[in-house]
């Protein structure tokens, strides 16, 4: 048997089940890669203790024959998920020292299903950011380098942590969060499987805030199958989440385990081919196309005309939300105060103090859009643009099953690049920010390496609700990508 | 209509009112937390109350039930679609940093309702709409030299804004309207209109123009929390603007405070320093869609409202206006009424109620919750008056005995031998008496028969007032005529 962590979720679901392991070695053997590479900065929180008390609990669950569908399976956990008694600090110094009572549903979902809890990742400040950089805690390394290079390259963000901890080994799955391509563009940067499911198919209840009416809580792997397995546990109705989904789950793991590609319709937008994406990039998409078909599904062309609207409306409405569920961090009741000689002062100081330089650019945006006299102009545009980028989907799913596209327009880049310009940097979700405003769901998976050998994803778009098929079509491009690259040294 | 009198003529007031009425619930608008009066500070208060990181409001649909019971009960349109929006500011008490609020589509639109003047006259009202909205927590500013205190208990309770037109024109129809907007929510239980404990709070847009002419600049009084206050408030405030325009000056539109102290408003902020609330729809929340079903439903369930029974008492029972009114206002009161009037002569009830019963709450200073003598008791009075256990004079002092001992009026009635007499032997042989011990008055009645009166009255003496006056008429007026 190969090393533990080198297996899948599944493969280590069999090992224990058929007890060559225990939940305990299982938990020991990542316990010790944790700490192998606590140079990549990936957690902000390990949780070794919790991690075995809970593998011994596992262990005794799977004794006595009550073993959940996730059963002694390591996790990272972005430190977005507030999680009983573990601190959770979204990345920022305003929360720092704050200790949830209360943890939340995905992550309840999770333990419930058998998993174990390793550590609270590391991630972009409250979500907001494509590189990882603007963590308060700093920014975590791409496993992956280009070859013959030594530059530490980015995971991509905001979910960072949780790509780079299972592109590492360190964990074989991961939790994470997507408004505007947080799990989709890390999971293409670090060479893994990443799945943002439909907006309302897992709960928001216990996750910090950023956009509300755009994240979404989803799963990292390193296989469709295991993106699945973690998928099916995570979620669910929760009446806590007035937009969680009434609906039942359906069976992601038969739909992964099963592709039925046959006769599927693989809609290409053309509107995504745009200027300043890499020709790698390109090949990469004509190449997935090909595969699809050799796969025996039929590709069409559609057009999701408004779909460069997409980045300037989102980067209206999501400051615009964050703005206001950011207001919540005052210094009054938790987290992060600094004295002032008043009310007003304290806030500015705690304020000023607690957030970095990204949030607060997204606050006084978000700020600004909503103002009296500007609400019209930006705010409502915006969101009428958005109802068009949805009619756009709806209109191109009457001819297609999902779509294939790009999920960055670029491989991974390193530290430091991109800062100078915050337009620059928010382009780089330029092809996930579409499905993001339309509420759909969307998968990265792993489709080949560049000529640096840094690796890069295909995109998968499904109709909303549809992750099912989605996990499908991602399964047969999976198998057809055949993507075994490692990055040097993991 | 309410003139000023000016120094260069008369001015016109003009009105509005923004009404916050709590909602009677269990729980808190968009959380499970208890709303009670009176607990501990941040005993009620669960982690969406304080806005802990994570933390999302699921609306109850009991406050939605009661918004549509009240937008019902006052003639309103209820819209089957509302959105919830988001109110932006800072604040310590506001844990949230907004405050969720309906803001272009409320749950209820336009309405109207009808006012009781003091004069028995009838008014009209319209109501602009009605949207439920969180109420914010609590500064607590004397608790320490310089710091402030916070607690949350009401922070999420469901308020129910009632915004007016602004149809009144003086003090004494916005304090109509206000009474009749407490009756009717009363009468729906859906706030317990309480000003005193903050459950009922009232903001008065108050300005003032030429009789006839546009409307002014209008000033907001905020947090008036009883309805004599808000009498003087506007009294006050109203002079206030009269002087200003007349000593030619201009209003300024700001939002005052009244305080009822000093007898004055004062300004709180201007029209420039008036917050830019930031509202947009709540993400966290969709649309609130109601079904006609649903709404057709509560309608079917709603109770008789003061207007109804008001008409009723006057069809029904024969009652004044005036006086169906008062008995209506108060839905404590007509259930009251109601049990003594039930199966008797409703007249009498009412004249009992309003009369000997609201005198003696008046003068103990309590309502007619907690009156000594029951709707019950007060009945079994009323019984043995008309059964002619009792004459209607000694009803009154058993009413104080009654008040007195809280004791069955039967028992009281034989345990002190008020039983009127109607055996006619004994009533006959005291008219005999009178008559033998009065000749002088038996011969100046002949001439004039409106003496028949002083006959009865020593009759009933001689009796202690406990001969049936009935029987006592027909056997006198046989003895005298003879």
């Amino acid at each position: 048997m190969s090393a533990l962590t080198d297996l899948s979720v599944a493969e280590l679901s069999a090992a224990m089940a058929s007890r060559k392991a225990s939940a305990l070695e299982v938990a020991d053997a990542h316990i010790a890669r944790m700490e192998q590479h606590r140079g990549l900065n990936a957690f902000i929180a390990e949780t070794p203790d919790r991690a075995r008390e809970m593998a011994r609990a596992s262990d005794a669950r799977r004794a006595r024959g009550e073993a959940g569908l996730l059963e002694g399976v390591p996790l990272g956990i972005k430190d977005l998920f507030c999680t009983e008694g573990v601190a959770t600090t979204a990345g920022s110094h305003v929360l720092e020292g704050f200790v949830p009572t209360y943890e939340s549903t995905v992550t309840a979902n999770l333990w419930k299903a058998g998993a174990v809890l390793m550590g609270k990742t590391n991630l972009d400040e409250f979500a907001m950011g494509s590189s990882n950089m603007t963590s308060h805690f700093g920014g975590v390394e791409n496993p992956w380098k280009r070859r013959g290079e030594n530059r530490k390259l980015v995971p991509g963000g905001s979910s960072g942590g949780s790509a780079a901890v299972v592109a590492a080994r360190i964990v074989p799955g991961s939790t994470g969060t997507d408004t505007g391509g947080s799990i989709r563009q890390p999971a293409a940067f670090c060479g893994i499987v990443g799945l943002k499911p439909t907006y309302g198919r897992c709960s928001r209840w216990g996750v910090v805030a950023f956009a509300s009416s755009l994240d979404q809580p989803g799963p990292f792997a390193r296989s469709v199958e295991d993106t699945a397995l973690l998928l099916q546990a995570m979620s669910g109705h929760d009446p806590k989440d007035s937009t969680s989904a009434p609906l039942a789950v359906p069976d992601f793991v038969a739909a992964a385990r099963n592709p039925a590609i046959k006769g599927l319709k693989i809609g290409i937008p053309c509107e995504y081919r745009v200027d300043g994406t890499s020709p790698e990039i390109v090949a990469l998409w004509e190449k997935g196309v090909a595969m699809m078909r050799d796969a025996g599904a039929e590709p069409v062309e559609v057009s999701l005309p408004h779909t460069r609207y997409a980045l300037p409306a989102y980067y209206i409405v999501a400051p615009a939300e964050c703005s206001s569920n950011l207001a919540r961090y005052d210094g009054v009741r938790y987290g992060l105060r600094v004295p002032g000689k008043d009310l007003t002062e304290m806030y500015s100081n705690t304020r000023g103090a607690g957030f970095g330089k990204e949030v607060r650019r997204r606050i006084l945006i978000g700020t600004y859009v909503l103002s009296a006299g500007y609400y019209d102009a930006y705010y409502r545009k915006a969101q009428q643009v958005r109802a068009l980028i949805a009619r756009d989907f709806t209109q191109a799913f009457e001819r297609c099953d999902v779509l294939l596209t790009p999920t960055a327009p670029t491989a991974a880049f390193a530290a430091g690049d991109k800062m100078d310009d915050p337009v620059t940097m928010y382009l780089n979700d330029m092809f996930t920010i579409p499905a993001s405003m339309a509420g759909l769901p969307g998968i990265s998976v792993p489709a080949g390496l560049d000529k640096d050998g840094l690796p890069l994803g295909l995109q998968l778009i499904g109709r909303a609700f549809d992750e099912t098929t989605l996990l499908g079509a991602a399964a047969a491009l999976e198998r057809a990508a055949g993507f075994t690259a490692r990055a040097e040294g993991y | 209509m309410a003139m000023i009198k000016g120094e260069t003529g008369d001015w016109e007031i003009v009105l509005g009112l923004e009404v916050h009425a709590q909602v009677v619930s269990e729980a808190k608008l968009f959380s499970g937390a208890a709303t009670a009066f009176g607990a501990d500070p941040n005993t009620q208060v669960s982690l969406v109350d304080a806005a802990m990181p994570g933390m999302l409001p699921v609306i109850n649909a009991r406050c939605v039930e009661q918004a549509v019971r009240t937008g019902l009960g006052l003639n309103a349109k209820i819209n089957l679609r509302s959105v919830f929006d988001r109110k932006n500011y800072f604040y310590a008490d506001l844990p949230q940093g907004y405050q969720i609020s309906q803001y272009k589509d409320p749950i209820v639109g336009e309405g109207e309702v009808e006012i009781d003047l003091p004069d028995g006259s009838i008014g009209r009202v319209g109501i602009e709409r009605l949207h439920l909205e969180q109420d914010a927590g609590k500064s607590l500013h004397d608790q320490h030299p310089t710091q402030t205190y916070v607690d949350l208990n009401r922070s999420g309770v469901a308020l129910m804004e009632i915004v007016s037109k602004p149809d009144m024109r003086s003090p004494d129809e916005a304090a109509a309207y206000l009474a009749k907007l407490r009756s009717i929510m009363r009468y729906l239980g859906t706030c317990d209109g309480n000003m005193d404990e903050g459950s009922m709070r009232c903001d008065v847009n108050v300005s003032v123009r030429r009789p006839g002419a546009q409307l002014g600049t209008r000033c907001e009084i905020k947090n008036v929390n009883s309805i004599r206050f808000v009498r003087q408030a506007i009294e006050v405030e109203a002079r206030r603007q009269v002087e200003i325009i007349e000593g030619g000056g201009k209003i300024d539109q700001e939002t005052r405070l009244f305080d009822p102290a000093r007898g004055e408003t004062r300004s709180l902020r201007s029209k420039e320093d008036a917050h830019d609330y930031r509202y947009f729809p709540d993400p966290d929340l969709l649309p609130l869609i109601l079904t006609p079903e649903y709404v057709a439903k509560i309608r079917a369930g709603l109770p008789e409202l003061p207007d109804a029974r008001k008409a009723r008492y006057v069809e029904r029972f024969g009652l004044s206006p005036y006086d169906a009114g008062v008995l209506v206002a108060e839905k404590d009161t007509a259930e009251f009424f109601e049990a003594v009037a039930n199966g008797r002569d409703a007249k009498q009830a009412a004249n009992w109620v309003m009369g000997d019963l609201f005198a003696m709450l008046n003068r103990r200073g309590v309502g007619i919750a907690q009156s000594p003598i029951a709707a019950t008791a007060l009945g079994k009075l009323l019984d043995l008056i008309a059964d002619g256990t009792i004459s209607g004079r000694i009803a009154k002092d058993l009413f104080v005995a009654m008040e007195e001992t809280g004791k069955d009026p039967a028992a009281l009635v034989e345990e002190r031998g008020l039983k009127q007499v109607t055996d006619t032997g004994a009533i006959e042989a005291t008219i005999k008496a009178v008559i033998d011990a009065n000749p002088g008055q038996v011969a100046a009645y002949k001439a004039k028969p409106t003496l028949f009166g002083w006959f009865v009255g020593q009759v009933m003496k001689s009796t202690g007032g406990k001969a049936n006056p009935k029987v006592v008429n027909d056997l006198l007026r046989k003895a005298l005529d003879a």
